[in-house]
């Protein structure tokens, strides 16, 4: 139910963003921090996210290198890194937890 | 006399609404290559982090954005609170206002049933492939828009649905779920191309980390707000790419 809620006010404020300037036609200019704080938006908000399910997932560090999300987190940084491949990333870091919980 | 060719260039004959829209869907038709793999893998990770295949399915069309959808599903699967779940997805798409803000001319002629219809397509894929004809001259140019915007809606429907399908069938022992942070990965490392960049990353690791215990996923929204702060001010010093 709650989930319902989030996601009609999550799409209202996504389309009023998109509508914002195009609804008063253009004549007001954004400031110049907001374009200079945008580039770091996502690469924060999503690393806000990653970090913990990583390192600290449900609260429980887990920094030993055998730990399969650390492994696969690794694997996954560094095939994102190499091909830029978002499928392959995926492909590849699943493969490394899967493998290492099984060893576990 | 032929120094200025483009001023002895005929104007560019007028084109029909129709062909404007056909043209939108044409110009962005190459980036349903990028969309389509992203929507199915929506779909399916969608499931994956607990959403019913109802609730996965409409969340492409009410909220119709990528990277917001992966991480509302994510984050009702971690039990975020309602508002801290708003306020992200505010957030991520905050980019939006700049498209908004770049085609806002183009569009000011038109009647605002137009504009609204324009604004709920306005994604990074429709703005991407119409801004460089939203920029000429044209009387019927937001059709070309229009064609865009259904093109990428279209094409986000249908792989949502299809990945909702393979979801569907896909073992419940595996945990999937885990395939949502790798995305994200996917995702993030090939933006950290600055020092500024990778400034924002680190703080924001080292913030979400620390406050990963805080009620309601309010450290996430803490960790990513010091980290957009982090990599404004290293870039506003200057650092080098």
């Amino acid at each position: 139910m709650s989930l319902w809620v989030v996601m009609i006010a999550s799409g209202a404020i996504t389309f009023l963003t998109r509508l914002s300037f195009i609804a008063v036609e253009g004549r007001v200019a954004l400031p110049r921090w907001f374009h200079a704080m945008l580039p770091f938006v996502p690469v924060a908000t999503l690393t806000a996210l990653i970090a913990p399910e990583v390192l600290r997932p449900g609260g429980t560090w887990e920094l030993s290198p055998l730990s399969p999300r650390l492994a696969a987190g690794v694997v996954a940084v560094l095939v994102a890194a190499r091909t830029r491949n978002v499928l392959l990333t995926i492909v590849l870091g699943f493969a490394a937890f899967l493998a290492l919980a099984a060893l576990r | 006399m032929a120094s200025r060719p483009d001023d002895l260039a005929p104007p560019a004959p007028e084109r029909s609404p129709a062909a404007e829209l056909a043209a939108g869907a044409l110009r962005l038709s190459p980036l349903l290559v990028g969309v389509v793999p992203f929507g199915v893998i929506y779909g399916v990770l969608a499931l994956a982090g607990g959403l019913s295949p109802a609730a996965a399915m409409a969340m492409s069309s009410v909220v119709f954005a990528g990277s917001a959808q992966f991480l509302l599903a994510r984050l009702a699967g971690l039990g975020a609170a309602a508002p801290v779940m708003v306020a992200t997805v505010a957030l991520v798409n905050l980019r939006h206002a700049l498209y908004s803000a770049s085609v806002a001319p183009a569009l000011a002629h038109l009647p605002r049933r137009w504009r609204a219809i324009l604004a709920y397509l306005l994604t990074d894929e429709a703005y991407a492939a119409a801004v460089g004809r939203m920029q000429e001259p044209g009387r019927n140019r937001h059709w070309f828009l229009l064609g865009a915007g259904l093109a990428l809606w279209s094409g986000w429907q249908a792989s949502t649905a299809a990945g909702i399908l393979i979801g569907r069938g896909l073992p419940r022992s595996l945990p999937l779920d885990f395939a949502l942070p790798l995305t994200f990965i996917a995702i993030v490392v090939p933006m950290v191309r600055s020092r500024a960049a990778l400034a924002a990353a680190a703080v924001a690791a080292a913030v979400a980390l620390l406050a990963s215990g805080w009620p309601y996923q309010l450290g996430l929204l803490t960790a990513a707000l010091s980290g957009i702060a982090t990599g404004w001010i290293c870039s506003r010093r200057g650092a080098r790419p």
